[in-house]
């Protein structure tokens, strides 16, 4: 019910990183000016591979309320598969944020009156030394690109934070390089 | 430091800034994150402790009672049917007096099987003797953790810090990690006044008779009613102490002051609804919307469980009109036991017109029934805007019969 | 401090005495042969295992071991466990007999 709550829900496949990647962007915008930072993943049992999604809720204020997130401003999708399995953009607010790794084009998707920002992550990740398949620290860079709500000298400091021991400047290297790569369009 | 992380790891940090000696826990979910975190940081080093894998729930709290009694400070965590497992073993620390400090990760207990969070776990553990603190978000996990180890052994009753199962446990929010030094001075090495001590054989707590008796020494020795009168005294003592200890922790940390319960808007408030942990937070939000209607309404969170406030939760509510208790725990047969004992502790305080405040219940949440800002915001109006018919029975909110 | 913590709880030292004079209790009587037990034998404080599994701290660890017959409730477990089998448990009325 409240009005000044920016909430982004994650969409990913179990073990694919949605939750560390909502992580990641909870730490930065924090950092940038969001007090009130809650992030709230699937509750119950993890499969790998299974479709999974985590919430994640800023505000200038303290945050209350832990439900789920119903209706979106922005839908973050790590593989773009998931956009053929289910609704999963269900309760996006319209004139809405779909940030989507593919390697399709903007324009190949039709959502109607939504914003979508699309990259190839799974390429560019491997492109900036990552094995096959590490999308979720790319994904960020899409993610900034497209809503200005953090900026990428806090991000990948925070990837490469999180990313201590596990190569943190592959992961840093592959935000940037989805940041630089991102084509935004949709808003028919 | 202000960190993001889990509830989960909000609890370990704050057993590792308590400097817990032993640990032993079987691992069940939700409470899993936090055990394994706390062997993570003895494994790397970052803390010296012993932590013991054991075979059930049963023997992680057989262990704390053996180490406690030796003089160690000790620390489990467990959730639904393990706290239920250990249940016998709950009463024989009380009773023998041993400064344990559990999280209880709250989960709805089986049958049937659930993972999710409601009370019902704690809430049936409620007269086993130990003190029940619940925590309504992250900051208060880690601070009520380190503030329980300081209670504990000071007042020789072991505590039980309760949050809520993934809600808490598995979410992530800011919050503060305190200083290790201030944390060291709040909480000094455990001294106890008396341990195991091998050049001193005793027996303890074994077969007591109904009545007193003399002992070896000559010397009038208690029986088993003497020793039970001393733990409810001394339980309900504890409040000084509950007290003593979070204004000193607030003279440290600067958070904290309000021990018993939470309030908020509640000063003017003509209705109260009471939550435990985070749906009290939940309900802030909802009487902010019935506020902004002209409806005079505040929340009332219950920090402290056992020993029951009933002093602070009477002052806090007698001159209201109603009061609405949301619970996630039911005394089957009968209503949500936080709404009984609210009753109760209303019963002595008659208005000037003879009248007291009425007394609601919602159940709701259980098993982790997704609860609803609007269902939340629906039954607080409905309840502060109608008069209340049966008021005995629980309504139930987001049931889908 | 210690005694007001023991207090609260159910604290006992085992000795005799716990529980009033309990050789009235008893139906057979522990008797150590000397011959036979290993510290009256040998002369030195070795063995004790009587001392050690009696339940109610009634035997010394003198030479020979000495029962307290005021305490002692003749259950036998020193019988039981000495290694030599030193002690026997003898009918209570036996004595009895010889005293009257």
């Amino acid at each position: 019910m409240k009005r000044d709550i920016i909430e982004i829900r994650w969409h990913g496949r179990g073990g694919q990183g949605a939750i560390t990647a909502a992580k990641i962007v909870a730490k930065a915008t924090f950092e940038t000016g969001f007090p009130g930072v809650v992030m709230v993943p699937t509750f119950g049992t993890e499969r790998r591979g299974a479709p999974v999604f985590t919430s994640l809720k800023l505000s200038r204020e303290r945050i209350y309320d832990l439900s789920p997130i119903e209706y979106p401003d922005i839908i973050v999708v790590l593989d773009h598969l998931l956009l053929e399995e289910g609704d999963i953009i269900k309760g996006l607010k319209p004139g809405g944020l779909i940030v989507v790794n593919t390697p399709r084009p903007p324009q190949a998707y039709s959502f109607n009156g939504m914003v979508v920002a699309a990259a190839d992550v799974t390429h560019l990740a491997n492109k900036a030394g990552l094995p096959q398949g590490v999308v979720n620290t790319g994904i960020i860079g899409a993610f900034a690109k497209a809503s200005n709500l953090s900026d990428m000298d806090t991000l990948t400091r925070v990837i490469e934070e999180e990313f201590r021991g596990r190569k943190p400047k592959e992961n840093a290297g592959s935000a940037i390089e989805t940041y630089e790569h991102t084509v935004i369009g949709g808003l028919q | 430091m202000q960190i993001i992380e889990s509830g989960n790891v909000a609890a370990a940090l704050g057993v590792k800034l308590s400097r817990a000696q032993v640990i032993a826990a079987y691992p069940i979910t939700p409470q899993t994150p936090l055990t394994e975190k706390l062997s993570e940081i003895i494994e790397a080093g970052d803390m010296t402790a012993e932590y013991i894998p054991v075979e059930s729930e049963h023997s992680a709290l057989a262990i704390c009672i053996a180490a406690s009694s030796a003089g160690a400070r000790s620390f489990t965590a467990t959730s639904a049917n393990g706290l239920l497992y250990m249940h016998e073993q709950l009463h024989w620390a009380s009773g023998a007096r041993l400064p344990i400090v559990m999280c209880v990760v709250n989960r709805g207990v089986g049958a049937p099987w659930t993972v999710w969070n409601d009370h019902q776990d704690s809430m049936s553990q409620r007269d086993t003797g130990w003190i029940q603190i619940y925590a309504n978000d992250h900051q208060q996990i880690i601070d009520s953790v380190i503030k329980a180890f300081a209670l504990a052994e000071e007042v020789m009753i072991p505590v039980m810090v309760c949050y809520d199962g993934y809600l808490l446990s598995h979410t992530y929010m800011p919050f503060d990690i305190p200083e290790a030094t201030l944390t060291d001075s709040f909480l000094p090495p455990y001294r106890p006044a008396y341990c195991l001590d091998p050049d001193e054989p005793a027996n303890l707590n074994t077969v007591t008779l109904s009545d007193v008796r003399t002992d070896i020494n000559g010397v009038k020795a208690h029986g088993y009613m003497e020793i039970r009168h001393l733990l409810q005294q001394d339980m309900l003592a504890s409040m000084d102490a509950i007290e003593r200890v979070d204004s000193r922790f607030k003279n440290i940390f600067g958070r904290g002051g309000s021990p018993f319960i939470e309030s908020y808007r509640s000063d003017d408030a003509r209705f109260i609804a009471v939550g435990i942990g985070s749906l009290s937070y939940h309900l802030r939000d909802v009487v902010d919307d019935l506020r902004d209607e002209g409806i005079s309404v505040g929340v009332m969170s219950m920090q402290l469980y056992r020993p029951f406030p009933y002093q602070a939760v009477a002052k806090a509510l007698k001159d209201c009109q109603g009061v609405i208790v949301f619970e996630k725990a039911l005394s089957y047969g009968y209503q949500g036991p936080v709404c009984s004992d609210i009753k109760s502790a209303l019963y002595h305080y008659v208005g000037p017109e003879g009248s007291r405040p009425f007394v609601l219940n919602y159940i709701l949440g259980l098993g982790g029934r997704e609860i609803l800002t609007k269902d939340l915001y629906e039954g607080l109006k409905l309840s502060c805007t109608t008069k209340p018919s049966s008021p005995d029975k629980p309504r139930w909110i987001g049931l889908k019969l | 401090m210690k005694d007001d913590y023991c207090r609260k709880t159910s604290h006992s030292k085992s000795g005799p005495g716990d529980a009033g004079k309990t050789g009235s209790w008893r139906i057979l009587r522990p008797v150590i042969d000397p011959a036979v037990c290993i510290p009256a034998k040998r002369g030195t404080p070795s063995c004790y295992m009587c001392w050690l599994y009696c339940p109610d701290g009634v035997i010394s660890r003198g030479i020979p071991p000495e029962i307290d017959y005021e305490y002692c409730k003749g259950c036998g477990i020193c019988a039981e466990e000495c290694p030599t089998k030193a002690i026997r448990m003898v009918e209570e009325s036996s004595f009895i007999k010889e005293d009257t």
